[in-house]
């Protein structure tokens, strides 16, 4: 299951925030979208997540278009998006199970889909706890147990582990990176932050609106001489990033 | 989607206006307020200075506080409606709206079960106005009390339609209190809730007209005859045809490529 993204252009009145982008996720893998602040990565969740129409270009998800199947294919994806999206003065059992109400699944099976997901990120015992009482790294993880209730088959997450601290947000990186291997998510990762990606994942830089590169990050390395992916970034980008 | 979905989709809904609603006690009293103080003494005030003839629907002389509660009805609906559209903008600015949005369900069905959410919101507070102004001794038939139910919810229906047009074409926050001020307290003093239309027809003819072109004078004639258990047809038809091109803009409003969410 992945996204293929061709030719996609978009453009706020005259500013263009994304120019010919063409993109294919690796299906089951951690995709890493990297950018600095500005260069496009939640223009291009937006479009992903259908909060802009297209202007130019195509995106499918699973060989279905995002244009002409909007109902299928957003059954398909869980999306964690840049600020949060919980009610804070409702607790977590209430915010999860608005989110399954939108998606059609009713309180009784949302139960244990709930317990499931919290239990994953040892938040089993805070299921009537405000939002409100929560710190951020455990707000994250309640969105991304909110973005996996409905079992999707690709998880969007545009800079989750902004505002973070540097434990908080290994720790999210790492659960991530372990949901992908137990169940074959696809994950796309927007950051700006270099030390979250690996040397094995497929990573896009993007910059200014444009793809500058797209392989692995070693591989990339490779081509590009560089030593690593933080040289590679602050050369390609001209950023200190 | 199939009618399982769509009723867990409104449950879920519903269930979320609610809970925000009881979270939001402060808003439930100032609804209250605002409507009882204009009961109570504005009214108590206004009445040696206006004298109701005898109108339709009332069969009898009636006192000037009988005469506003469907207009202080309507205003509660009104205020609501427009406060619904506030949070929706509130909503849309801190993110929250995105999570309604990126629902597999189709857009139209959301906005609209939206609007009936916030609408059935509505007639608790419109409920809890009239059990005071009863014991204040302002009372309609019993039976008014059912009938006037179908006309409050297609007059919330209406106001959150409007609103949420309103909402999904104000960018910024800061720009709704002017919106407050030049929708809510135009169309509910240019409306028929605190004068008969044939008095203010007295004072000025383009300020009647204005007011019978008014939505709002319908929805409140609408309630007030429903209140007395008879319809007006021609506030009914009204109130419908306003609340359907009122949805029809507020979904177009929403839909992508009107730049939702747009920063």
């Amino acid at each position: 299951m992945s996204i293929q993204i061709r030719n996609l252009s978009f453009s706020y009145g005259s500013l263009n925030a994304l120019q010919d982008i063409n993109l294919s996720l690796q299906e089951g893998c951690f995709n890493a979208l990297l950018g600095p602040n500005g260069a496009g990565k939640s223009t291009l969740f937006a479009l992903l997540t259908r909060l802009y129409a297209l202007q130019n270009g195509e995106i499918s998800i699973a060989g279905r278009s995002i244009a002409h199947h909007p109902a299928e294919v957003m059954r398909k994806l869980g999306v964690v998006f840049q600020q949060s999206t919980l009610d804070l003065d409702l607790s977590i059992a209430q915010n999860l199970y608005y989110h399954a109400a939108l998606h059609g699944i009713s309180k009784r099976q949302a139960l244990p889909r709930i317990t499931e997901e919290l239990a994953r990120f040892d938040l089993s015992g805070r299921l009537h706890d405000k939002v409100r009482t929560l710190n951020g790294g455990h707000r994250r993880r309640v969105e991304i147990a909110r973005a996996l209730l409905h079992k999707p088959e690709i998880l969007l997450l545009d800079e989750p582990s902004a505002g973070l601290d540097p434990a908080t947000r290994e720790s999210l990186n790492r659960h991530i990176r372990e949901l992908c291997d137990q169940q074959q998510l696809t994950v796309l990762w927007a950051t700006h932050l270099i030390e979250e990606v690996h040397n094995d994942d497929p990573v896009t830089i993007l910059f200014r609106g444009r793809i500058l590169a797209s392989d692995t990050a070693s591989r990339l390395c490779q081509q590009h001489n560089s030593a690593d992916i933080s040289t590679l970034f602050r050369s390609l980008t001209g950023t200190t990033e | 989607m199939t009618l399982r979905d769509a009723l867990i989709c409104f449950n879920g809904l519903l269930q979320r206006e609610l809970l925000r609603f009881v979270q939001q006690r402060s808003r439930f009293f100032s609804a209250l307020v605002r409507p009882l103080l204009w009961l109570v003494v504005f009214a108590s005030g206004f009445r040696a200075a206006l004298g109701i003839a005898i109108i339709e629907p009332y069969e009898t002389y009636i006192t000037y506080e009988v005469y506003i509660v469907p207009g202080l009805c309507a205003m509660i609906i009104l205020f609501n409606g427009m406060q619904s559209s506030l949070s929706m903008v509130y909503d849309r600015e801190m993110g929250s709206m995105r999570v309604l949005l990126v629902s597999p369900m189709p857009r139209p069905f959301l906005l609209l079960s939206k609007l009936m959410a916030t609408s059935l919101i509505s007639l608790l507070q419109v409920y809890g106005f009239l059990i005071i102004a009863w014991l204040w001794g302002v009372e309609a038939p019993v039976t008014g009390y059912l009938t006037a139910l179908p006309a409050f919810l297609l007059v919330a229906m209406m106001l959150s339609a409007i609103g949420l047009f309103i909402s999904a074409r104000i960018r910024q926050l800061e720009n709704f209190a002017g919106v407050m001020n030049f929708v809510i307290f135009p169309m509910f003093f240019l409306s028929s809730a605190l004068y008969p239309l044939w008095k203010m027809r007295e004072a000025s003819e383009w300020l009647y007209w204005i007011c019978a072109w008014n939505p709002f004078s319908h929805g409140v004639e609408l309630i007030r005859f429903a209140l007395y258990q008879q319809v007006n047809g021609q506030a009914l038809s009204i109130v419908i045809a306003v609340t359907l091109v009122a949805s029809i803009l507020a979904v177009r409003g929403f839909q992508p490529q009107q730049g939702m969410g747009k920063r």
